[in-house]
This record gives C-alpha cells, sequence and structure tokens, in this order.
C-alpha cells in the first residue's frame, strides 16, 4: 500500500494519469446524459453507495466491529435533512446547516448504540446493530401518532434541494452552452464530497488513530497492553462511520426529493457490507471497486435479465431484482470461501485472513 | 386481569415457537460459537414446504382429518429441512471453521439472502394463505380465551423440548455433543468425530425449527418468504436472554421473551398514555437483547464468560 507521503509526492507519469482520470470524471456525466439521464441518476446514487461503503469501511475494515445496521446511520442523516428542509414541519433551512447536522446527530446515534455495546464480542455487536437498525426504521415508520413527526410509511416528500444563493440544485440551467441538468449538478457535488471524504479516509488510515484502530483489530489484548485505550477507539470508529453515513444520507434526501423508511431497510445494511468485502475490507480503493461494481452490475441486470430469458425460455422466469439479491448473497459466501480478503485486498488484512488456528 | 391472562396465554405461544428456536442458536452456537445467521430461514423453509403438502393433500381430497394433514405437512417439512441445514453446514460454515469470526458471520449473512430468495422463486412473492381446515375450538376462562392450536403448540413444544433434553443428557450423541463443546481439540482425542457431531447438531436445531415454522404458521394461517429473519432475531435474542450455549437457558429465555412482547404490546398503550402503540411490539425483544447484553453478558442461566476471544 502507498504511503501518504508517496502519494503526495507522485512522480510524474503519475500525475498525467490522475489528470487524465479527473478529465473523464469530469466530462462523463454529459457522455451518460446524452444515453440517458437515468444514468446520470444512476451514477449519483452509485457515488453515495461509495460514500457509504466507505463511512462503514472505516467501522467494519479499519477496526473490525461489524455493523449490520449501519443504514440506520444513513436514516438519521437523510430524515434530518427532510424535517429541516421541507413543508412536514414548514422549516426550510439552507443545506450548509443541516448536513453538519445531520453527521452530528448521526454520529450522537453512533456513540448511543456504541457505548452500551462496545464492550460486546464481535458477533454479539453484530446482531446488536441489526437490533437498532431495526429499532430505528420500527420507529421512522410509527411515529407518525399521536404527533406527526416522520410522516409514517408515507414518508416525507417535496424536500428541498441544494441551494446556494440562487444557484439551485434541482434545476437544469445553461452554462457555456452546456447544459447542466440537476442530476450533473449533483454529480459534480458528490464527485467533490466522495474526493473529501476518500482524502480523509486515507488520513485517517495512516495516523495514529488509524494505526490504533489496526491493532484493536488485530489482537485486542495486544493493543490494551500497549496503552491503546481500546472502548474510546472503537467509539470513535462507530461515531466516525455514522457521521459518514449521516452526510450521505443528508445527501440522499435533498437529491432524491423524497424519502421514506422503505429505503432503509436491513437489505440496503447488507448490500453496503456486501460492497466492503468484495472490494476488501480495510481498502479505501477496494470498497470503492466493490461498491462500483454491486452498484452497476445490478442496473446491466435489469436491463439484460428479461431479454436474455425471453431468448432462451420464451418467457421471464426470475425478476432482475431477485437475480440481484442472490448475487450479493453468492458474493458475500463466494468472497469468504474464496477470496476472504476481498477483490483488493488491504496488505494486513490479507496476512489476517490467511492466518490459520489449530483448531480442527 | 382479563387482559393480562389473555396476554399471558398468548405470550405463552409465542414464547414456544421462541423456544424451539433459539434452541437450533444455543445448540450450534454452544458448539462452534457461530451465530448461525440463517436459522430463521430454515424456520421460513419448514414453514413453506409445510403449507405446500398441507395446501397439496386439502386439495387432493383425501378425505384424511385436520391434524393428520398438518402431521403430515411437518413430517415432510423435518427431513427437508435437516437438508438445507446440513448442506449449509457443509458448504458455508465447515471450510470457515479455522477462520476468524467474521468470516462465517458474512457466509451465514449470504446463505440467509440465498435462502430467503430461492423461495420467494420457489413459492411466491405473496404470503401463502393456510387452508382453513383446523376447526379452531375455543375455551373460555372468563373472558380469556385459549384456541386449540394454542393448546397443540404447547403440547408439541413440551414434548420436543423434553425430547431433545433427554437427548442431550441421556445418550451418547448427547454426551458427544457436551464434550464437543466443552473442548472440541481434547473431544477429538477421546474418539469422537467432530465433524458428524457437528452436522448432527445442525440437524437437531433444524427439526426443531422447521416443527416451530409449522407451528407459527398455523397460529398466524400464514407463511411469507420474509417470515424467518425477523422471528429468527427473536430467538437469538432469546437465547441471549436465557444464557446463549445453554439449553435450559434457550427455553426459559424464549418464555420469557414471548411473556414480554404479549405484556408489553398489551400495556404499552396504557402506560405511555398512547403515545406508543402496539405496533411498537417489535422493539421489545431488541431492547431485551440491549439490557441483557450490558448487565448480564452471560445471560439469565449461562455462567460461561460472554467475553471469549
Amino acid at each position: 500500500m502507498m504511503s501518504v507521503r508517496k502519494a503526495w509526492s507522485v512522480p510524474y507519469c503519475a500525475c498525467i494519469g490522475m489528470a487524465l482520470i479527473a478529465l473523464a470524471l469530469a466530462v462523463l456525466p454529459f457522455a451518460l446524459a446524452s444515453v440517458g439521464t437515468t444514468w446520470v441518476r444512476i451514477t449519483n446514487l452509485a457515488i453515495l453507495f461509495i460514500l457509504l461503503s466507505l463511512g462503514l469501511n472505516i467501522v467494519v475494515g479499519f477496526a473490525g466491529l461489524l455493523d449490520l445496521g449501519y443504514i440506520a446511520f444513513y436514516a438519521v442523516g437523510a430524515y434530518v435533512y427532510a424535517l429541516l428542509a421541507s413543508p412536514q414541519f414548514d422549516i426550510h433551512l439552507p443545506f450548509w446547516a443541516i448536513i453538519p447536522l445531520g453527521a452530528l446527530v448521526a454520529c450522537l446515534f453512533g456513540v448511543l448504540l456504541g457505548a452500551p455495546t462496545l464492550k460486546l464480542r464481535g458477533d454479539y455487536l453484530a446482531i446488536v446493530t441489526l437490533g437498532f437498525g431495526e429499532i430505528i426504521r420500527i420507529f421512522l415508520n410509527n411515529l407518525s401518532a399521536p404527533v406527526n413527526i416522520t410522516n409514517g410509511p408515507q414518508g416525507i416528500s417535496r424536500i428541498d434541494p441544494f441551494r446556494i444563493g440562487g444557484f439551485d440544485f434541482g434545476r437544469g440551467e445553461t452554462f457555456f452552452g452546456l447544459n447542466f441538468s440537476g442530476p450533473i449538478k449533483y454529480y459534480y457535488l458528490l464527485l467533490l464530497v466522495l474526493v473529501a471524504v476518500i482524502i480523509v479516509n486515507i488520513r485517517l488510515q495512516h495516523s495514529r488513530i488509524g494505526r490504533a484502530w489496526e491493532a484493536l483489530r488485530e489482537d485486542e489484548v495486544a493493543a490494551r497492553a500497549v496503552g491503546i485505550d481500546t472502548t474510546r477507539m472503537k467509539l470513535l470508529a462507530f461515531a466516525m462511520g455514522a457521521s459518514f453515513g449521516g452526510i450521505a444520507g443528508g445527501i440522499f434526501s435533498a437529491m432524491q426529493g423524497f424519502i421514506s423508511p422503505e429505503s432503509f431497510v436491513l437489505v440496503e445494511s447488507i448490500m453496503v457490507l456486501a460492497m466492503v468485502v468484495l472490494g476488501g475490507m480495510g481498502n479505501v480503493w477496494g470498497v470503492i471497486v466493490g461498491a462500483l461494481l454491486l452498484s452497476f452490475v445490478p442496473e446491466l441486470l435489469r436491463h439484460t435479465v428479461e431479454p436474455f430469458q425471453r431468448w432462451l425460455f420464451g418467457r421471464a422466469i426470475v425478476e432482475p431484482e431477485v437475480v440481484r439479491m442472490l448475487l450479493f448473497g453468492l458474493a458475500l459466501v463466494l468472497m469468504m470461501l474464496l477470496r476472504p480478503a476481498g477483490l483488493l485486498p488491504s496488505a494486513v488484512r490479507r496476512r489476517e485472513l490467511a492466518r490459520r488456528s489449530n483448531l480442527p | 386481569m382479563d387482559t393480562f391472562i389473555q396476554q399471558l396465554i398468548n405470550g405463552l405461544t409465542l414464547g414456544a415457537v421462541y423456544a424451539m428456536v433459539a434452541l437450533g442458536y444455543t445448540m450450534v452456537y454452544g458448539i462452534i460459537q457461530l451465530i448461525n445467521f440463517a436459522h430463521g430461514e430454515v424456520v421460513m423453509i419448514g414453514a413453506m414446504v409445510a403449507f405446500s403438502v398441507i395446501g397439496a393433500l386439502v386439495g387432493a381430497d383425501t378425505g384424511l382429518s385436520a391434524p393428520i394433514i398438518v402431521l403430515a405437512g411437518g413430517v415432510v417439512a423435518v427431513p427437508l429441512c435437516i437438508a438445507v441445514a446440513c448442506t449449509m453446514e457443509r458448504v458455508a460454515y465447515r471450510p470457515l471453521r479455522a477462520a476468524p469470526r467474521l468470516a462465517p458471520l458474512i457466509t451465514a449473512i449470504g446463505i440467509s439472502i440465498i435462502l430467503q430468495h430461492l423461495a420467494m422463486m420457489l413459492w411466491s412473492r405473496n404470503p401463502l394463505a393456510f387452508p382453513q381446515i383446523l376447526d379452531n375450538r375455543v375455551f373460555h376462562f372468563g373472558a380469556a380465551t385459549v384456541t386449540s392450536v394454542q393448546l397443540a403448540i404447547w403440547t408439541v413444544a413440551t414434548l420436543m423440548m423434553a425430547a431433545l433434553s433427554i437427548l442431550v443428557y441421556r445418550t451418547r450423541l448427547g454426551i458427544a455433543m457436551r464434550a464437543t463443546s466443552q473442548n472440541p481439540l481434547v473431544a477429538g482425542l477421546m474418539g469422537i468425530d467432530i465433524n458428524r457431531v457437528i452436522l448432527a447438531t445442525f440437524a437437531l436445531g433444524a427439526a426443531l425449527a422447521a416443527i416451530a415454522g409449522v407451528m407459527v404458521g398455523t397460529y398466524y394461517g400464514i407463511a411469507h418468504y420474509t417470515m424467518g429473519s425477523l422471528l429468527g432475531l427473536k430467538a437469538f435474542c432469546a437465547a441471549v436472554l436465557g444464557g446463549i450455549g445453554n439449553i435450559p437457558g434457550a427455553m426459559l429465555g424464549g418464555l420469557l421473551l414471548g411473556l414480554v412482547e404479549a405484556l408489553g404490546a398489551g400495556y404499552i398503550g396504557d402506560l405511555t398514555n398512547n403515545w406508543f402503540g402496539s405496533n411498537y411490539q417489535d422493539v421489545f425483544a431488541f431492547i431485551v437483547l440491549i439490557l441483557v447484553l450490558v448487565f448480564r453478558p452471560s445471560g439469565l442461566l449461562g455462567e460461561r464468560v460472554a467475553d471469549r476471544t
């Protein structure tokens, strides 16, 4: 793995490579828009999922704590934004005030969940986090009576888009003869956030905190012996992962304009986990690859599964949605059996997962 | 007072089902320290298979009496569920037995998703309805009522748990299971075929799960491909409540959790001035889980420390 210092003093040809990638990413939405605006939206959602996976990667990959209720933090961020920028309570705060607030609230929930449970062993933690995710969803579903807060299963609609002065992310505009539609604006915003999150993640991984997490993940007893406050470090991982989820949730809320508890079910948590596991727990680039794969392959399936079946059997037997879920399940099982460190494993993680104990 | 007795009756019925499922979790955990995440799906498959068989028998107009038909459903469901669970163990868990704990837990989640969606493809996206064949006789106790289905569930659950206790504490297989759960390495050295014992444990758990599936399906009159996940989670909470790895603990935990849920759902409206209603029923199990893990991680009857690495 590249150390940070090396990454900064990049050689000449790497600079050109980066510039090319940046250019490609800048042109991408227009190329996609020429195929169809749907593809820009799909790309935006894929970037959101990368953000989520990177957040979960802090918890699962860096600190080695299995969190199965991660989507709850996403939900918290999304609902904080929706409640403070929609006709629901007729509050319309600007986004730059709500997004940090959403991150903070999600972080608080992370600490709230983490504080009593982080002393537990890993697999208990998994179940508790799963339960927590369910509790959040049940509350979102039911907090519509006697006081209507979340509007129950109907969800909250007409959520404000991002707006800076007269610049509205929800509307299309034309600059320099190019048509910047709403989704394209969000694309650039998401890209900006993504770059920031990637930098934060890489810096974090090689910082004192990151090394403490790694030590903790490798051997908790040894970590404690060298003076790491393990509970505090775990809590920190939880809080950080949660706040990233909160930020992603806020953006999701603004981008979609509508949210309901349906978007925050257990399957989504598992999907994000599958992305992290597939790409390689603990490796930022691996996680990005995993998230991209699991975001785009299902879209391809959506367009190929039915015609393929019609051609093969004469009728559609399996829906693309089912194939997608089977794929997630298979990805989890096969990755663990065949390549437990992921497609792009982090060096340390690979060593760890290859280690076998002498139990039968 | 009548509400109390009625909720007690409902709670005991629910609790009997939880206890049966919790036993599967606890036995597997006791032996290989794995949370068999896909156990809930085995319950679901049990219910689905039984419903198909029952539906077919009812449709074929065989003239058999209703309890026999339900029994036939169970008889078909049990071996199928055992086969599913054993395949699961063989394919997804055995190769990872020496891997870090995170690995089998993740495969378990994967297996759970796969089973759910295979079931959806095989049966249907919509709930299967239980054919109305049982004449549900109702017995009155004051204003509280007990149905014959509830009585049947109690009887079967009691019998199954008694049989399991005899098997675990009185037979050679039981001795081998307990030995393996204490120390698999030494048990292996004493000539116990550990792989067979583990398979047997999965099979036992699956048999109980299948019967629990038939019970819960008959009780609610409905079976759905997602019914296993929440039921499984709650049963896991019950197992932790009783002390995971501890067989009497799972029975106690299941019954207690059923009671907590039923009484909680019955009284939460009155207690919170109707701020919260019975639609929060599903939250109780998780609150119980968190409370237990914080204040008594070894559970009610468990003596082992939970923090084993």
